[in-house]
């Protein structure tokens, strides 16, 4: 083949390829200094942490937004449509409280006047760590709904507490401190009224403490929050 | 297909398996084959990362020295996981929904570090794709085994909640193979998953041997012809 080149193509080629081997070389040689290699670490982690800042700037906006929808969706499942005609997410009120702490609560009003409300608590107690709910509450006390929206409880066995694996969350509908007196808050195994799981009880024990603890806070704050100015902090 | 390829499909897949063979990578393996499904997000997230990390550490090889080659493999990975996370939470959330606690367990993965240092940075860009690509496949298949396996026999199911990875269209794959099963909380614990493992190993091991076995013979019987 290469008796058809042309010589003086061939000649190219190789004093190409001899140029390529030295630089290669240099490399080798390169690659072994210690400024060379200090420096390469140095510009690895400079780009690294570029290149995250980069990817935050870019995707940080597309994730506040997707969150906020998350919430928006959770608290639209808790709170129904025909209770509130207001923007959820810019109408609440920062409540502390002695059992809860600093609570953001999300008022739904019809025509001005609060009727329901929606917060986030964690449950304790539960199998793994925390177990973060929603929950709704009507003017009166009565629970509107339940939603797990964060947990880290054994797939398969406790994680029936999400509405995508089980209705059961749905069993607190309708029930409150009035209608339900508190040695009845306790799921069947304990004497109570909740449904447990076959071969998990830890886990809905946790969680209906959690509700009943989210009314009590509800009834703590109700007058406060009943009474609460439109816009409210943000 | 090119040789090469093909000795890299065969490594990933079954010879030099990830988990089956390296036995690496226990620590996210454990923790999410509780379902086949489970097994199967973290199977393809680990997958994407693998074939990302190798491609970028093939493609600056010559540019690493030896002597600081970890600490580099080491902040391009966790990068490239930081990364991946953040794109996927703004642009495929309902996937990060599901795969989101997943991503941040692959980092301690250290089949991708492994990987990156035994083959990335000695083979060129394509071969280090196709080998992350295939170790992947390998590590994607050994999850949704191991987790299929737990899944069967903890709660008599299998790809329960499929959907809400891959969407409605995935529904078919739900199954439940024991209707009224009453569970074996052991298999759906971390403990199951190694003696579920242990019970695969040998499994692989047995399978192995029988493979030698025929082969041994088939040479054997080729050398007899060649006499006659």
């Amino acid at each position: 083949m290469s008796s058809m080149m042309p010589r003086n193509l061939r000649g190219e080629a190789i004093s190409r390829w001899v140029r390529l081997r030295q630089r290669f070389d240099d490399m080798e040689t390169l690659r072994q200094r210690l400024d060379y290699q200090t420096g390469l670490l140095a510009a690895a982690g400079l780009l690294a942490s570029l290149l995250l800042g980069v990817g935050d700037l870019a995707t940080q906006g597309a994730i506040e937004q997707r969150q906020a929808e998350d919430l928006l969706a959770t608290l639209e499942q808790v709170l129904p449509p025909d209770l509130h005609d207001n923007d959820l997410l810019h109408d609440v009120k920062t409540v502390s409280d002695t059992g809860l702490g600093e609570t953001r609560v999300y008022l739904a009003r019809k025509d001005g006047e609060v009727t329901a409300v929606a917060f986030r608590l964690s449950a304790t107690g539960g199998y793994s760590g925390q177990i973060v709910l929603v929950m709704g509450v009507k003017a009166d006390g009565t629970v509107l709904g339940v939603r797990v929206v964060a947990h880290a409880e054994t797939p398969g066995l406790g994680d029936k507490i999400e509405i995508a694996k089980s209705d059961w969350i749905l069993s607190f509908s309708g029930r409150s401190l009035d209608n339900t007196p508190e040695e009845r808050w306790r799921v069947k195994k304990d004497g109570g009224d909740f449904d447990q799981f076959a071969g998990a009880t830890i886990t809905p024990r946790a969680v209906v403490g959690g509700v009943f603890r989210g009314l009590e806070f509800f009834r703590r704050h109700r007058i406060e929050l009943m009474s609460a100015a439109t816009g409210g902090q943000r | 297909m090119n040789p090469d390829f093909r000795k890299i499909t065969r490594d990933g897949l079954w010879d030099n398996n990830i988990v089956f063979s390296q036995s690496i990578g226990l620590c996210p393996l454990l923790a999410v084959t509780g379902t086949a499904t489970n097994g199967l997000g973290m199977g393809l997230a680990t997958l994407a990362v693998m074939v990302v990390c190798n491609v970028l550490v093939s493609w600056v090889r010559v540019l690493i020295p030896s002597e600081i080659r970890i600490p580099v493999f080491v902040v391009l990975i966790a990068m490239v996981v930081t990364l991946v996370d953040m794109v996927m939470n703004a642009w495929l959330h309902e996937m990060h929904k599901v795969l989101g606690l997943f991503i941040p367990l692959i980092v301690t993965n250290c089949a991708i570090l492994g990987r990156v240092e035994a083959y990335a940075s000695r083979h060129p860009v394509a071969h280090a794709a196709m080998d992350g690509l295939m170790m992947g496949l390998g590590f994607t298949l050994a999850l949704v085994v191991l987790g299929a396996a737990r899944e069967a026999l903890g709660a008599g199911t299998l790809f329960a909640s499929a959907r809400l990875l891959m969407g409605d269209s995935f529904a078919w794959l739900e199954t439940t193979l024991i209707h009224g099963y009453r569970g074996f909380l052991l298999m759906a614990l971390p403990p199951g998953g190694f003696l579920m493992l242990g019970f695969l190993l040998a499994g692989k091991k047995l399978i192995d041997k029988r493979l030698a076995a025929r082969q041994r013979r088939s040479i054997a019987v080729g050398e007899t012809l060649v006499e006659t």
